[in-house]
């Protein structure tokens, strides 16, 4: 049951002046229950690949496939696409718009086609899931602070049963709090789903901590894909295309560069810690 | 004198009914004292909610105090002749670029300040060009600000303060929408600026790896100021930010973390580069105990 997009480009502004190439020649497959990070500068594409996946935009060439089926054949059903790839904006201000919280997670599974009672509960099961405290089910969702906000967004995409989950940029603009726990609410949930998830993130640190595979965008292309580990390997690399590697990865380039004989591929503090500590063998671990 | 002073300061969000009836009140900053004197590098912290942009908006007179009083530059904000004068004094860059640039060229857009402010054309272009050379935007001045990246046009949106010569520049979460290499870009015009310009900087941040050149730190909780100090006293209470749903920067944990394993380092460190100076020397030490052979 994977995504695979064959040979995608998409173009804006095609046969202007102005043409610009968002997506060159992209080719991946997704297979099922991955957590990846998707990272990149800004402008580097990170977004028109990702409304590729639920057919937002239709590539210029090439194919989207999902479960086998082309996305854009006529007969394919691009509503059921959509239930079943979920996006998560942002801002959760571009995707709340009911009057209260409960209606506004009720608006995808209704859309689906299915009776009241389902409907509801569903909603109730997703709200339940991303840890909303009841009192703000029926409350206005531009009352709710910024992480409350961005958890009905994620119930609102939930309430459809998605098999792919993807979050763009979902902890921006939150406290460190806010984002350890809208992270670990997103890793659960796909524990508990069985679900892919796709992470878009300007944060090292966060995808380090979280995915199992990282793919780099860079003008359009994906420059590299494989695990945290070995994609934080290319330091200089992703330093010239905007981006960095994880805090604690930097402090072992530091260590090496002072002469330590380390290992630079530690990426989490835990990994660090240990990795350190071996040049101190009377410690305790 | 202080570039700026509250005292006792106290701001209610008062919540309406469509008929105009009081139905709650939220006290979002509550007896705040805080003084900032020239040319200093202040951050301030806390989690979502807990006041640190109301009070800021306090600092160039978006917002006027429910009780108490904020002095710019020895000014009053709350009388209105001083308005135009605080504002000048006091600028501000907000987290989304794209709200904040008006203008069709980047230098127009850096000349709009000192332009409402009636400074002489010939004036205006010499702000604007030192604006622009200051964060290093000069080359990009005829560029359509469209066309520059997130980290670019926050830099152009501090330029357009800059060019209205303020002596304090308050920042509400700059880098928050931006990649890792715009948000060292604007950092690094952010400390430019307070070094070489002597700009006074007040910075609101998440990122708290941004804060560790601050010359004081306060960090806000529930409307109050729960903490105050230099970034190492901050950051050596780990448990106490984690309660306040802070965090420290990375390096610090590291250090926390390999102290509870029995290494002997000193609190306080801030950067990779302390960190790997420290370990270092109590390698060094260790070596010559005989305890290792590397």
């Amino acid at each position: 049951m994977a995504l695979i997009l064959d040979h995608v480009t998409y173009e804006y502004g095609g046969g202007t002046e102005l043409m610009v190439r968002a997506l060159n020649d992209v080719s991946l497959t997704i297979p099922d229950g991955q957590f990846i990070g998707l990272i990149g500068h800004t402008g580097s594409g990170k977004s028109t690949l990702v409304q590729h996946l639920n057919g937002l935009l239709a590539p210029t060439s090439g194919h989207i496939y999902y479960n086998g089926e082309d996305i854009h054949d006529k007969d394919f059903s691009k509503k059921k696409l959509r239930s079943k790839v979920g996006l998560v904006f942002q801002y959760p201000e571009h995707q709340l718009f009911e009057t209260d919280v409960f209606t506004d997670v009720c608006f995808g599974p209704k859309n689906l086609g299915l009776d009241r009672k389902e409907t509801e509960l569903r909603a109730f099961e997703a709200l339940k899931q991303v840890g909303l405290p009841d009192d703000c089910f029926y409350q206005p969702p531009f009352d709710l602070s910024g992480g409350q906000k961005r958890r009905a967004a994620i119930a609102g995409v939930l309430a459809m049963k998605p098999e792919v989950l993807v979050l763009d940029e979902p902890t921006a603009g939150l406290d460190p709090g806010g984002r350890d726990e809208i992270l670990d609410l997103v890793a659960s949930i796909r524990r508990e789903r069985g679900i892919t998830v796709i992470l878009v993130s300007h944060s090292m640190d966060d995808v380090a901590e979280y995915v199992d595979r990282i793919l780099v965008m860079n003008r359009g292309s994906i420059c590299y894909d494989g695990e945290p580990k070995q994609v934080f390997a290319h330091k200089a690399e992703l330093e010239d295309m905007g981006l960095s590697v994880p805090q604690v990865t930097e402090i072992m380039y530091m260590l090496r560069e002072a002469g330590w004989p380390v290992d630079t591929a530690a990426t989490t503090v835990e990994e660090a810690k240990r990795e350190i500590c071996r040049f101190f063998p009377d410690l305790q671990r | 004198m202080n570039i700026i002073e509250t005292q006792d300061l106290v701001f209610d969000y008062i919540r309406r009914d469509e008929e105009g009836n009081v139905e709650g009140i939220t006290t979002a900053v509550d007896h705040v004292d805080m003084e900032v004197a020239p040319g200093d590098f202040i951050a301030i912290l806390g989690h979502n909610g807990s006041g640190k942009s109301t009070l800021a908006k306090h600092f160039n007179a978006i917002l006027m105090p429910t009780e108490g009083t904020v002095w710019v530059d020895g000014m009053d904000t709350e009388e209105e002749k001083n308005l135009w004068d605080v504002r000048q004094r006091a600028g501000m860059v907000f987290q989304n670029p794209d709200n904040q640039i008006i203008g069709q060229v980047v230098e127009e857009d850096v000349g709009f300040g000192p332009e409402n402010m009636g400074v002489p054309t010939k004036e205006i272009w010499e702000r604007v060009e030192e604006s622009l050379r200051a964060v290093g935007m000069y080359e990009y001045r005829k560029f359509a600000p469209n066309k520059l990246s997130g980290g670019q046009k926050q830099r152009v949106s501090i330029a357009g303060v800059l060019a209205m010569h303020p002596k304090c520049i308050v920042l509400d979460e700059p880098t928050a929408m931006l990649d890792p290499g715009g948000r060292k870009e604007v950092i690094r015009a952010v400390r430019a600026l307070n070094d070489v310009e002597k700009v006074t900087v007040i910075l609101i941040t998440h990122y708290m790896e941004e804060i560790i050149h601050a010359d004081k730190v306060f960090v806000m909780d529930r409307g109050k100021i729960a903490m105050q100090g230099t970034p190492g006293e901050i950051f050596s209470k780990v448990e106490k930010l984690k309660d306040l749903r802070l965090d420290v920067p990375k390096a610090t944990l590291l250090a926390y973390e390999l102290q509870k394993s029995g290494l002997p380092l000193p609190a306080g460190i801030l950067s990779g580069k302390e960190l790997v100076k420290e370990l270092s020397m109590r390698k060094e030490r260790a070596r010559n105990a005989g305890f290792i052979k590397i």
